[in-house]
């Protein structure tokens, strides 16, 4: 019995090493040795257009601090997330608080507000530039026709920014939308009639006294992957403006991105790289601690 | 007597909120119309000549039906069947080999015991967090040293293994009772037969979810093409958008009928997998 119980472990210990290995192998192809060979590059001067390559400790990051395009990114980024991520919250939230009380066309809306998730962002890149045209686009006719002056929504190196966020806007508040329904899916009704006991019956009331606390571990969730989701801007960027105009719209990954396949900086690209990857173990260290905390409560 | 005390306090409710949902209703369909309008434009400049696209007047159908030349410029002046095909076999090889790289993986980890076990899943969570962002480089170079780029395999190899898909699945099977499995090995059913018999075919909903998750997401990334895709051979739909980028092109129908042919298969994907895809963007959030 004994040698028959050691003898399945034993089996099953040998079936279980050759169902990860295939899966084993790859993790450590495409993010293990990677990731260790990034870490190591950020510390070299190595370059695709030289051969060779020295040593050079932590320069790297010590150029960051004088690096006025690193600057200028930085500074890019946060200004594009403070437009981006309030936005990229509360009109989500409305959207869910006002599509779970519809009851006929709820499925339609859903429908309508996700179809930008599910779109290849570089194809409709194109058609919101085309809506933003400073001369032509529709926007811009809306806009004088209604006795406003035009706005150069692309060009312009002050507005750039605040229309990238309202395209990668429009492309996220679906998904944002619809993790918010599950969330309030989620909040069991008996809670609002017991709010209602209390005493609350506002709307108001209700959406504070319930909804909102239930909705905690929701809110940490979309508030952290979009604040992420902000961090990474790229696909619009490179499609529509590559950094232009004057730098205006240079944001933290596109300069990775320019730096390592445009310029073949490899190193100081690697550098940025590591960075990178350290602001997003941060909002994912905060989402812990968020997540613990909430769901105490 | 309960039934009166059920109904009436939802009644008065109802007719309490009723002003606030009109007034959702209307904001939500302003909403709506903001949304779409992007699709009813594309797909309407599709179908005009250029120097219609940018008419001051704008009208949903053309004065000018341009639709079958642009459409035929398209499809076949240019290679965009090409494209399509190139993300499809993309798409769909990275979905296999995520899937078979995955399944086996995590039902080890949910159900069997081995050596390495917590590692692994602690490498599995860790690597959830690292993006194609950061290792592009060293995994550019590894292409270029293999002599792989502009290859088919090149474009997948950073996503031959999902580590969300194991993390996903490891969830799922972990819920799987074990009584069932036990039950199955005495019978006498091999360790592979239960997975591909009981397991799999009880993570369907899970499977399906991912699938649809991981087609789309492949099926819109520019990142990852952009850098080791160099021929127009092997140009996916979402890269070949880059080509407009310049402000040359000045076929303004053609360019926007090439955006509708690049969008519309996944909005299909969409409309009829909406419930396994919304499925699987609540799934990565209830993971906690």
């Amino acid at each position: 019995m004994i040698g028959g119980a050691e003898r399945l472990a034993r089996r099953q210990r040998r079936l279980a090493f050759a169902l990860v290995a295939p899966a084993v192998l790859l993790i450590l192809v495409i993010y293990v040795i990677p990731m260790v060979l990034v870490v190591l590059t950020s510390f070299t001067d190595y370059s695709l257009v030289s051969n060779g390559f020295d040593w050079i400790g932590l320069e790297n990051y010590r150029h960051m601090a004088e690096d006025e395009q690193f600057g200028n990114a930085l500074r890019n980024t946060l200004v594009y997330a403070l437009v981006f991520l309030p936005g990229a919250f509360f009109v989500p939230l409305f959207l869910a608080i006002a599509i779970q009380s519809q009851k006929r066309f709820r499925s339609v809306f859903e429908i309508v507000y996700f179809l930008p998730v599910t779109s290849t962002l570089t194809a409709m890149a194109l058609v919101w530039s085309a809506l933003m045209d400073s001369r032509q686009g529709i926007l811009n006719n809306v806009l004088t026709s209604a006795g406003l002056p035009a706005i150069n929504f692309l060009g312009s190196p002050d507005v750039v920014l605040y229309s990238l966020a309202g395209i990668t806007l429009w492309s996220i508040i679906g998904f944002n939308m619809v993790l918010f329904l599950a969330g309030l899916t989620a909040i069991p009704s008996s809670l609002y009639d017991a709010a209602e006991i209390d005493g609350a019956s506002h709307p108001v009331d209700r959406f504070f006294k319930v909804t909102w606390p239930m909705l905690a571990p929701t809110s940490v969730f979309v508030a952290v992957t979009s604040s992420i989701t902000a961090f990474k801007l790229f696909d619009v960027v490179a499609i529509l403006t590559q950094g232009k105009p004057a730098h205006a719209s240079e944001v933290f990954l596109y300069l990775t991105f320019l730096e390592g396949f445009e310029y073949f900086n490899m190193g100081y690209s690697a550098a940025l790289s590591v960075v990178f990857l350290g602001v997003i173990f941060l909002f994912a260290l905060v989402q812990t601690l968020l997540a613990d905390r909430t769901t105490h409560h | 007597m309960t039934d009166m005390t059920a109904i009436a306090p939802a009644r008065i409710r109802l007719a309490r909120i009723s002003p606030g949902r009109v007034l959702g209703f209307v904001i939500l369909a302003l909403g709506a119309w903001v949304v779409v309008f992007p699709y009813i434009w594309m797909i309407s400049s599709s179908l005009k000549p250029t120097d219609e696209v940018y008419d001051a007047d704008f009208t949903i159908w053309p004065r000018t039906f341009a639709g079958v030349q642009n459409y035929w410029d398209v499809l076949v002046g240019q290679p965009y069947p090409t494209f399509l095909l190139n993300s499809l076999i993309v798409c769909g090889g990275i979905l296999a080999a995520q899937l078979v790289t995955a399944i086996p993986a995590a039902y080890a980890l949910a159900k069997l015991r081995f050596r390495g076990q917590t590692i692994l899943l602690g490498t599995v969570v860790a690597c959830l967090t690292i993006p194609i962002n950061v290792t592009s480089i060293p995994l550019y170079l590894g292409v270029v040293k293999a002599g792989l780029l502009d290859t088919y395999l090149s474009m997948m190899l950073p996503f031959l293994v999902s580590v969300f898909a194991i993390f996903l699945f490891r969830q799922f099977f972990r819920a799987y009772p074990d009584s069932i499995i036990q039950a199955a090995r005495v019978d006498g059913f091999s360790e592979i037969e239960i997975v591909l018999r009981l397991i799999v075919p009880a993570a369907v909903p899970a499977v399906a979810a991912f699938s649809v998750f991981s087609f789309v997401a492949h099926w819109n990334d520019l990142y990852w093409p952009l850098i080791v895709v160099q021929s127009q051979e092997k140009m996916t739909a979402s890269l070949s958008m880059m080509q407009y980028r310049s402000e040359f092109d000045i076929n303004y129908g053609r360019t926007f009928a090439a955006a509708t042919v690049v969008t519309i298969p996944m909005l299909i994907v969409f409309l009829f997998a909406r419930r396994a895809f919304i499925r699987g963007i609540t799934m990565s959030g209830v993971k906690g």
